[in-house]
This record gives structure tokens, sequence and C-alpha cells, in this order.
């Protein structure tokens, strides 16, 4: 009788892990008493917090397509120097609005250029889907070479189309300087990069946990045969993954480009870089961990790059290795592979 | 064909091919004499042996590491480090490749078992971040490495050009220092190209490939696959310091543009695609094909440069400008991963077998 009702009866709720989030909470409070002074601390945190949420923006598209069909994309940084290239074109012709200090007309500039930013990064995901990772599924080592050339070639396509040169951005005008409270400055883009970022995550919970698609998205990572079995079309679904994954590092690469106030090539292997750091703290598939793990790279790579810069260099890959060595597959290991 | 392990060639056509690269690069001083043609002729005997040591990796084992550029550096940097600072001479040279080989191998043994239990894909990520990191740690160290400007130094007098080893001209070249270092690179290329031919053919390559084609059958045999996967990953990083000590000796410099950006990355990953995977001897012909290209098409592509751009299309000659070459570089070897993954020597077989 007993055994009936058990499985009449909901599924147990499974343990919530809280030890991950803690972390950005233990490592911030950690590095108060090395900074010393309080309001230096609130400005790092801050700016590590906006660096982690553009990071994670950047990171998400590449974690999810990664526990959906065990795709490992060595070009999305690809899609990050897009979006940040992009920002310069579409920028352009908003120069007008972009030059007044109120910040609604500043949005008036900033709005279409995300939403084209993130659109044509969408478009060149589905091409670089259907040329470059299409044809070598599931043979891990063509997908990692042809996908590495795919950066090579954007990368290069890029400096013959806009130059070798350190194109300069400047931010919007009302968005530039830095206000301060109870001492500390804390720069205005930040803040508004915090915000885009938290709500780009919500977004993207919301998208997943709550929305059929999303079901399915969470189904398919976790066993993509079920599902196919069930009558889904995955690899449909997994197209429409990696184009908004490739929105959200367009998107990402244009913040990144605006907090940095200038534009290179270059930038999309060195975000890869840090992605890949990123989505292996946060443990392959987990998004998450994905966020976790960016605010984790960016909040102790602003503290050591306070601290020691010469052992900011390595921070990002020191911490790596230590969380490795706590948890071998990652914060949240999400797929069996 | 004891000398090979009997590990021979197979086809004929491939034999004569590698017969005609390893007897001009052989006799290169004195066919064609001139320093441009002896510097093109050790680059594809330092590159040889670095893309054969990356085969060991990709071709042999079936892993990707982004890594391997960063042993190559290390050698470079460990030579030039030691020669830097303890003058020119031949104990400094010994203790630079030794120091070089003791990083490389802890480095490559840390790498290899934090993350070679997992699978390719996390490698090929671990590396690529680890390499990057230490490419930017070497730029910044300056007062070791020599920061940007990388560290000139001095090898010992026999190897000088000034060096006169004959009084008399030997078929109307001088033997002078520079064609003896050369002959000291070219014969220790051929004798750890052989070794790394015996390696592969003892049963520990033989499980190599085992691993490579199954990993379950091969762990269900009994064999430890982390462990070969990670001695596989030390044993790459051997050759590719010792490639790179060569490397730094013949240049007598060691920089970050010679022996640790990621072009030089791309430019492995190239020939021993173009070459051919898990052959070995793909390493040589994709190492001379690609040296030979790489001096031939950036002319040409400066040629076509200079046209298009007096033809009035900037736009169009920015594709071709020389510094895109890596545009041309990459879209090669996308091509080839794609419609020629077995490479020239996989080719060359398969046309000789009946």
């Amino acid at each position: 009788m007993s055994a009936i009702e058990e499985t009449g009866a909901a599924l147990p709720r499974e343990k919530t892990d809280v030890w991950p989030v803690l972390l950005p909470l233990i490592v911030a409070a950690a590095a108060l008493p090395f900074v010393g002074s309080f309001s230096t601390w609130t400005t790092l945190t801050i700016a590590g917090l906006a660096m982690g949420m553009m990071i994670f923006a950047m990171s998400s598209g590449l974690t999810l397509v990664f526990g959906l069909m065990d795709v490992m994309n060595f070009g999305h940084g690809a899609f990050v120097a897009v979006g940040a290239y992009l920002a310069v074109v579409a920028l352009a012709p908003l120069a007008v609005y972009a030059q007044s200090d109120q910040i609604l007309v500043n949005l008036v500039a900033l709005v279409p250029t995300a939403l084209i930013a993130m659109a044509v990064s969408a478009a060149v995901g589905f091409a670089f889907e259907r040329a470059f990772v299409r044809p070598v599924y599931g043979q891990h080592l063509k997908q990692i070479l042809i996908t590495m050339g795919g950066l090579i070639v954007a990368e290069q396509l890029l400096y013959a189309i806009f130059g070798p040169q350190i194109i300069p951005l400047p931010v919007p005008a009302a968005l530039r300087g830095s206000f301060l409270v109870g001492g500390a400055a804390i720069e205005k883009y930040r803040v508004i990069a915090v915000v885009v970022g938290l709500i780009v995550f919500v977004a993207l919970q919301l998208a997943l946990t709550r929305t059929r698609i999303g079901l399915l998205i969470r189904a398919g990572v976790e066993n993509r045969e079920m599902v196919e079995a069930l009558g889904y079309r995955i690899d449909r679904l997994f197209v429409g993954v990696f184009m908004a994954g490739s929105a959200l590092a367009g998107l990402g690469g244009m913040m990144w480009a605006l907090y940095r106030e200038q534009v290179h090539a270059s930038i999309g292997g060195e975000m890869m870089v840090l992605t890949f750091i990123v989505i292996i703290i946060g443990g392959l598939g987990s998004v998450g961990g994905c966020f976790i793990g960016a605010v984790l790279v960016a909040l102790t790579a602003n503290y050591a790059g306070y601290l020691a810069p010469k052992i900011a260099l390595v921070s990002n890959i020191a911490l790596m290795v230590i969380i490795l060595l706590w948890r071998p597959r990652g914060l949240y290991p999400v797929t069996s592979r | 064909m004891m000398i090979l392990s009997g590990g021979a060639p197979r086809g004929r056509i491939l034999t004569a091919v590698l017969v005609t690269i390893v007897v001009l690069l052989a006799l290169a001083p004195f066919l064609f004499p001139g320093s441009k043609p002896l510097n093109v002729a050790a680059k594809v005997c330092v590159y040889a042996l670095l893309v054969a040591s990356y085969d060991l990796l990709i071709g042999f084992t079936g892993i990707v590491s982004f890594a391997h550029t960063m042993f190559f550096g290390i050698g470079s940097y460990g030579v030039a480090i030691a020669l830097y600072g303890m003058g020119a001479g031949w104990l400094a040279i010994f203790v630079g490749v030794l120091a070089a080989l003791v990083v490389a191998a802890a480095l490559a043994l840390a790498i290899g078992l934090f993350s070679l239990r997992v699978q390719t894909i996390f490698f090929a990520m671990v590396t690529l971040a680890v390499a990057s990191a230490f490419a930017v740690l070497a730029s910044q160290l300056s007062w070791l490495t020599g920061g940007e400007d990388g560290r000139t130094f001095q090898i010992p007098a026999v190897l000088r050009p000034g060096y006169k080893l004959l009084e008399q001209p030997l078929f109307g070249v001088d033997v002078n220092g520079r064609i003896l270092a050369y002959y000291l690179l070219f014969l220790t290329v051929v004798a750890l190209f052989l070794v790394m031919l015996r390696i592969v053919q003892s049963p520990f390559g033989r499980v190599l490939q085992a691993i490579r084609e199954n990993p379950f059958r091969a762990e269900a045999l009994g064999f430890r696959i982390i462990g070969h996967r990670t001695l596989a990953n030390v044993l790459a990083a051997l050759f590719a310091a010792l490639a790179g000590a060569l490397n730094a000796l013949w240049l007598r410099y060691a920089g970050p543009d010679t022996s640790l950006s990621f072009s030089i990355m791309l430019d492995i990953l190239v020939m021993v695609v173009i070459g051919g995977m898990g052959t070995l001897y793909g390493a040589i012909v994709g190492a001379a094909v690609f040296v030979l290209a790489q001096n031939y098409l950036q002319t040409l592509m400066g040629v076509a440069f200079g046209a298009l751009n007096a033809a009035g299309v900037p736009f169009i000659a920015g594709f071709f400008n020389p510094d895109r070459w890596l545009l041309w570089l990459g879209a090669l070897f996308i091509l080839s991963v794609y419609f020629f993954p077995a490479g020239i020597v996989g080719k060359l077989r398969a046309e000789s077998q009946p």
C-alpha cells in the first residue's frame, strides 16, 4: 500500500545546493579586510559585479549549447567581437542622441543599438552553426578544430573590414562619470551593466523554468534522446538556442566595448578564454553555475588587480584550479558528460 | 628498417617524397647557399619536430591541446634565459634545456592530471586558458623574459657565423659555424623524430591508439586511460620544449612572437592537418609544404595587395593584405579538416594501396 502511495506522491524535492551561491559573498567578505578601505571595496565590488554580468551574458549561450548538444563552440568569441563592432556601426548614425546628457535620449541610441547587435549576432550565429557546427556534430576533435578555425576567420574578416586599429567608442554622455555613495565612487555605466545583466539572468531563468520551450531545453540537457523519442525536434531547438546564445554574446560584446570604450577584434579571443574559465567553474551546461562563475571570476579579477596586479594575471586560472579541486566537475555539474 | 622501429612510411610515392625532403634538408647548406634558404630549412626542421610532437597528442592519442606553443615557448625561454644569464657556453645550454624540460614536464603533468579525466573538450578548454595566461605572464615578467622585446643572446663561438671549420671552401661553400649549427639542429631533429617513431611503435604507442579509437574498450582491457593520456601529454610537452630550445638556439633569440603567440599554435594545427594526423610522417610533409608556402604565398599576397590598391579597390585589397595571412590560413585549415582529414600522407598511402 505504501509503495502505491509513494509513487503517487510528488517526487521529493532535490536539496538545493547553497554553497556555490554563498561563494561570491564569501570572496567579497574575505577581500574586505585586505582591501582595507570600505569605499574602495565598494567600488571594486560594483566593478566586479558589472564585469561579471557582461561575462555572464557572453558565456550563458555557450554553456547551454554545450549542455543541449554536447557541442563546444570554440568560435563563440566571434559573436562577442561582432557585437562590439556593431556597437560602433550602429551608434555612429545615432551619435546625436548619444551625445545628449538626457538619459532617456541616450537610451534612444542605446536600445536600438543593442537590438541590432543582438539581431546581427544571432544571424551570424545561424550562419556559423550551418557552416561550422552542423557538419561535424558528434565529432569532438573536428568540432574543436573547425570552430577554432571559424573564430580565426571571423576575427580576420573583422580586421579586413574595419582595419586593425583600435576604434574608440565613447559611452553615451549621461552614462559617463560616477556618483558618490558614502565616499565610494560608483561609475554610472557599471550600475547600468549590472541592471542589464540581472535582467538577462532573470529573463533567462524564467524562460528556462516557466515556459514550455524552456522545459524542453532543460529536458534536452538532461537526456536528449528521451526528448527526441517523445517526438520533439531537438536539433531545431538547438539552432534556436545557438542563435539566442549568439545574440547574448553580441549583447555582452557591445556592453564590454562600451565599458572599455574601445573596440578591437582581439576582444573575441580574449573573451573566449574568460568564458571558458567561467563555464568550467560553473559546471558545463549549467546557467546558474555560469552566473555564479562569472561573478566569481570578475570579483576575483578586480580584487586581485587592486591588491597584487602581478598575481591578477593568473588569478583566474588559480580560481579555476581551486574550484576544480573542490568540485572536479564545476560548481553545478549538469550533464553526465 | 630497424632505425624506423618498424614504422615504415608505407607507399612508394610517400617514401619518395619523404626521402626527397630529408635529402634536401640534409644537403640544404650546399644546395641552396645563402642565409635565407638556410633559415627556411632550419624552420622546416624545427617545425617538423614540433608538429610531430603535437601529432603524438592529436593524432595518436586523440586529444586536442592548445597549449603546445606554451611548451615550445618554455623550451625557447629556458635556453634564452640561461644563455642570457650565464653567458654563451655549453653548460648554459645544458642547464637551460634541463630546466625547460623539468618545467614543461611538471606543467604538462599538472594540466593532464587535472583535465584529462573528463573528456577532450574539457582538456582543450583548459589548455587554451592556461596557455593564454602563460603568454600574458611571459610578456609581463619582463625582468626574466625581456617582456615584449624578448631576449637576444649569444651562442657558443663554434656555432657563430664567424667560426671557420675548414680553411678551404667545400663544394664552393664556406663551412662556418652557422652550417655547423644547422647540422647540429638537423641531426638532433632526426634523432628525436626517430625516438618518437619508436614511441608510437611501442606497446605504449599501440595502447594510445587503442584509447583514441575506443576508450571504453581500452579501459575494459585493463589499461589506465588517464595514466596513458597524461604520459602522452608529458612526452609531447618534452619534445615540444626541445623543439623550442632548438628554435631559440638557431634564432639566437626568444620572444613572444617567435615562441608563444597563438598564431604559432594555428600554424601547428594547419601543418598537422595538411600533413596527415596520426602518421608522424605527416609532420615532415606538412612542415615542408607549409613553411615553403608561407614564404612564397605571403609575397604573392603582397603583390596582389599592391595591384588591387593600385586598381582602386582598397576594400577588396584589404583581404589580400599580407597581414591578413591568417584569414586564408584559417580558411584553408577549415577546408582541410572538412575535405582532407587524412592529409597528404593519408592520401598518398591510399593511392599506393592496391
